[in-house]
């Protein structure tokens, strides 16, 4: 099975503040955005950066082919627990998730 | 009014296209503004108050600003000066522009917004429900107020107008919000508030918005319907996509931004090519809210000291995960019965890089790695404790061997000594707003403004 990476342009993430962490997956095309939309489910999400459901906000952005998520960040940044300061390495976990 | 600002970079002291901003100033606008920091870099910069960039970055791109400025003649804006914008990086960054008046022969008028909080005001705030919490929010209480090292509330765009009222020639603020230096001016000519939040917001990071972020420079011109946003660097060009694609940058909500005094909508943007370069931006809301500012609060959570140790051999190697954890179990008696510290009385942790060190608990795929380094990392509530920690398991990370009938094994260690003290871990202790009266009435209610002139009048 695919995975996300190889349907999409890019996938990046990033810290919004010290408290959150947002997602982006350029989809690049509008088939490949209608895919994503159709295929990848909030709930598949969470499950991989183990959040609750209702902790993540999801923006269908048809305008850039864009699917945005944004989610507490598991640890905040730069305390005792936190390994990536720029929250930039959760970007993989979705680049590497199969597209089913 | 139309009103032009010419933004030279994301921030002070990553570097900016010389020949763009040459381009920028010949476009003569009314001022120049640039951001100087963000808390993307971590805690250690607020809760030290110390600028994460060098000082000679630092002063080596304000000089050509302040040329700039000369040449421009119109007012020079930074802020969230030296990364965390405290008292103390504001008055480092005007220790800089007088070392620059003088060496440059400028004479200049600075006005400096300072944003730092008094702990006792913001404990006292809290007590009468004036501090509120985000979402998600660190627990606090007057007691833990008192404890941070620094607190600092964001400016808007009333307190930089303020500062813009006193004529003066260069404005160095404290913490600010990202957008407030670039939307104070058109906001106070009268331009449009959306798209003076709108264009403040897109500019913020200089040509991220375009299609070549590493120039820099972006000039952004205000007016009554909107704004206009063209990157100054020949091989940069602005892009309906390129500029609506900044709004996610950072941002929990690409679709709303809030400030002192209100929020931004773009849900009813419309992006439009001018032509190949440019982009204009129309439809934009600003719906005013109760005035409140954000606070940023940082507190020293203990004291740390690391060590590092590389597993090459392929036994250790493939088995790292079971060996950190018999390792740990072992460690912590050891400390027990040698120091009589318990686990809850330091934390210790060791991060497998080749193995899960960047995701921890979210990693969900396994290889088989040539190498594992070891990361260890203790937490303590004084550097001597962890310092101490440090040495007494350093020759246990050297040598602790996976099962009781092999040989004592020795790693690979990068450096003498094996252990670094890493002073103060300062966290992130507020995601917090504070309700403030109407800025019409005393904008600088939770600010400080100060004049001075520096230079050799000379010398002018």
């Amino acid at each position: 099975m695919p995975s996300l990476s190889e349907k999409v342009l890019k996938v990046r993430s990033k810290n919004a503040g010290p408290f959150w962490v947002t997602i982006d997956i350029f989809c690049g095309s509008k088939p490949a955005f209608e895919e994503v939309c159709a295929k990848l489910k909030t709930e598949r999400v969470a499950e991989l950066y183990k959040a609750p459901l209702e902790t993540l906000k999801r923006f269908d952005i048809a305008d850039l082919n864009v699917v945005k998520f944004s989610l507490p960040r598991p640890v905040v940044q730069g305390s005792r627990e936190d390994r990536d300061m720029h929250g930039a390495g959760w970007a993989v976990l979705l680049e590497e998730a199969e597209l089913a | 009014m139309p009103t032009r600002v010419l933004v030279p970079s994301g921030v002070l002291g990553l570097g900016f296209d010389r020949e763009a901003l040459a381009r920028g100033v010949a476009a003569k606008p009314d001022i120049i503004a640039i951001d100087g920091g963000s808390t993307d870099s971590g805690p250690f910069s607020l809760g030290a108050g110390e600028s994460k960039y060098s000082r000679a970055a630092t002063k080596s791109e304000w000089r050509q600003l302040m040329r700039a400025r000369a040449e421009a003649g119109v007012p020079l804006v930074i802020g969230t000066a030296g990364t965390c914008g405290t008292d103390a990086t504001v008055d480092w960054m005007v220790a800089i522009t007088r070392e620059l008046a003088e060496e440059l022969g400028q004479t200049v008028k600075i006005a400096k917004l300072y944003s730092s909080q008094p702990k006792e005001r913001i404990a006292s705030a809290l007590r009468e429900g004036r501090v509120m919490p985000l979402e998600p929010a660190p627990a606090i209480d007057a007691g833990k107020v008192l404890e941070m090292t620094n607190i600092v509330a964001l400016a808007g765009a009333e307190q930089v107008q303020a500062a813009l009222a006193t004529g003066a020639d260069i404005v160095i603020c404290g913490r600010t919000t990202d957008t407030a230096t670039i939307a104070a001016l058109p906001l106070l000519r009268g331009d449009h508030a959306g798209g003076a939040w709108h264009g403040a917001k897109i500019a913020e990071c200089g040509a991220l918005c375009s299609t070549n972020p590493t120039s820099g420079v972006i000039l952004v011109d205000f007016d009554e319907t909107g704004f206009t946003v063209e990157p100054m660097a020949k091989s940069a060009r602005c892009t309906p996509h390129s500029v609506s694609a900044h709004m996610l940058y950072e941002n929990v909500d690409p679709f709303v931004l809030y400030e002192p005094g209100g929020r931004l909508d773009v849900r009813g943007a419309v992006y439009r090519a001018l032509d190949e370069r440019r982009v204009r931006v129309e439809g934009s809301e600003w719906i005013p809210g109760p005035y409140t500012v954000k606070l940023e609060g940082a507190r020293v959570a203990g004291y740390q000291t690391t060590i590092m140790a590389v597993l090459r051999n392929t036994h250790y190697a493939t088995h790292a995960r079971e060996w950190v954890a018999k390792l740990t179990t072992f460690l912590e008696g050891e400390i027990d019965s040698r120091m009589g510290l318990k686990p809850g009385d330091y934390h210790m942790d060791f991060r497998l890089i080749g193995v899960d060190s960047a995701l921890g608990a979210l990693e969900n795929r396994q290889g088989t790695p040539g190498e594992v380094g070891v990361l260890g990392v203790v937490t303590a509530p004084t550097q001597e404790t962890a310092a101490e920690i440090g040495k007494l398991i350093n020759p246990f990370v050297l040598h602790y061997p996976l099962t009781e009938d092999e040989e004592l094994p020795t790693f690979a260690f990068p450096y003498s000594p094996a252990t670094t003290d890493r002073g103060e871990l300062f966290e992130f202790a507020l995601n917090h707003i504070l309700a403030l009266d109407d800025p019409a009435d005393d904008p600088l209610a939770a600010f400080r403004l100060e004049l001075e002139e520096v230079g050799h009048a000379e010398l002018v």
